[in-house]
């Protein structure tokens, strides 16, 4: 019954930022082993990896991944901004930087792949 | 929502204690309806065995918060038209605090939490000696002059996520009180108090979603406050504080 109600109670900008900041933090954590283990395999045979990872699916993926970690940084600097300066009524502002600065190096990132 | 089309509130209270449902009742709808009218009207006019709180009835003794379509809100400064899903409301009592019957909660946890948190004041020796001189525009002044309008309804308590996930969070209103008096220049605990809302279950443990600046009545800034404490008590523990 409350479904909609309680989505209404968080529909805030700093409860979206504190959600993109965790979403992206949980998703880091269960890609950056497989980044590891892949980057393992690509020691023994690179060409292989290489191969695949230049498919346009893995590429774009990439992308997201980038977005992810820019996000994840950029969110954590807000945090450390909203924590450990005076306080000011930047919240949105610090919030519409940090996914600014994100989407640009994402951005930037996929002019990078063509 | 214009309430004179409308003729009679769809209204669902919460009945019960922890176990409890919700009970339908129909409401008819006046002009500059509060939400807290409602509730009386059922009370008076249908079911006399409902229980609710409220005292002032004007937004000063925070007595009257309830759960309103799933967001904490004081009820005698909230007009149903405004909060209402077409003529359909829903009324619980506030999240995160036991609940004594129907719409009343325990405010017990709620209050030996501002203790816990050094919520009293704590003159420093020859305090009564003379009058302490505060300008009016000294920051720390202004810092408590921020915060100091609390009520103590309890919306921010029950809107805060962290307190759901952690029973032993202090919650926004506690640590709000502790920030009013780590800034007033007449208390002498306020190595303890930073000590007190330095644990686990203090400042730190806040994720500045910032709800309860969202839904705080009185339009108060806790996750402010929140952060105050934070800068405090990194800067002690720089120094070589506890």
């Amino acid at each position: 019954m409350f479904a909609a109600s309680r989505f209404h109670a968080r529909n805030h900008s700093n409860y979206w930022a504190f959600m993109l900041h965790r979403i992206s933090g949980v998703a880091l954590a269960l890609f950056l082993p497989v980044h590891f283990w892949v980057l393992a395999l690509a020691a023994k045979s690179l060409n292989g990896f290489l191969v695949w990872a230049h498919q346009p699916l893995v590429e774009y993926a990439e992308a997201g991944l980038v977005l992810l970690l820019a996000l994840h940084l950029t969110g954590g600097l807000r945090v450390l901004v909203l924590e450990f300066l005076p306080w000011h009524n930047w919240q949105k502002t610090a919030i519409a930087i940090s996914g600014g600065v994100s989407l640009g190096v994402a951005l930037v990132f996929m002019l990078n792949l063509t | 929502m214009d309430s004179r089309v409308l003729q009679t509130w769809e209204l669902s209270l919460w009945r019960g204690t922890e176990e409890g449902r919700f009970a339908s009742y129909q409401v008819p709808c006046r002009e500059r309806q509060t939400v807290l009218d409602v509730v009386t009207y059922v009370q008076r006019h249908i079911d006399a065995s409902v229980s609710y709180r409220f005292a002032c009835r004007v937004g000063m003794c925070g007595s009257c918060a309830m759960t309103v379509n799933g967001v904490p809100r004081w009820t005698c400064r909230t007009r149903i038209a405004e909060v209402a899903q077409g003529n359909r409301i829903a009324i619980a009592p506030l999240s995160h605090l036991p609940v004594i019957k129907d719409l009343v909660c325990d405010m017990s946890v709620f209050f030996e939490k501002w203790t816990t948190a050094g919520g009293a004041f704590v003159p420093t020796p020859g305090a009564t000696d003379n009058f302490a001189h505060i300008p009016p525009d000294h920051a720390a002044r202004r810092a408590a002059d921020a915060a100091i309008e609390c009520i103590g309804c309890g919306v921010c308590y029950a809107g805060c996520d962290v307190v759901g996930w952690r029973p032993e969070y202090l919650g926004p209103a506690a640590l709000n009180r502790a920030w009013t008096l780590v800034n007033d220049a007449r208390d002498g605990a306020g190595a303890e108090r930073i000590a007190a809302v330095a644990g686990d279950a203090g400042c730190h443990a806040c994720h500045s979603q910032q709800n309860c600046t969202r839904h705080c009545p009185k339009h108060l800034n806790p996750a402010a406050s929140i952060a105050g404490l934070k800068r405090r008590a990194a800067a002690a523990l720089w120094r070589g504080g506890s």
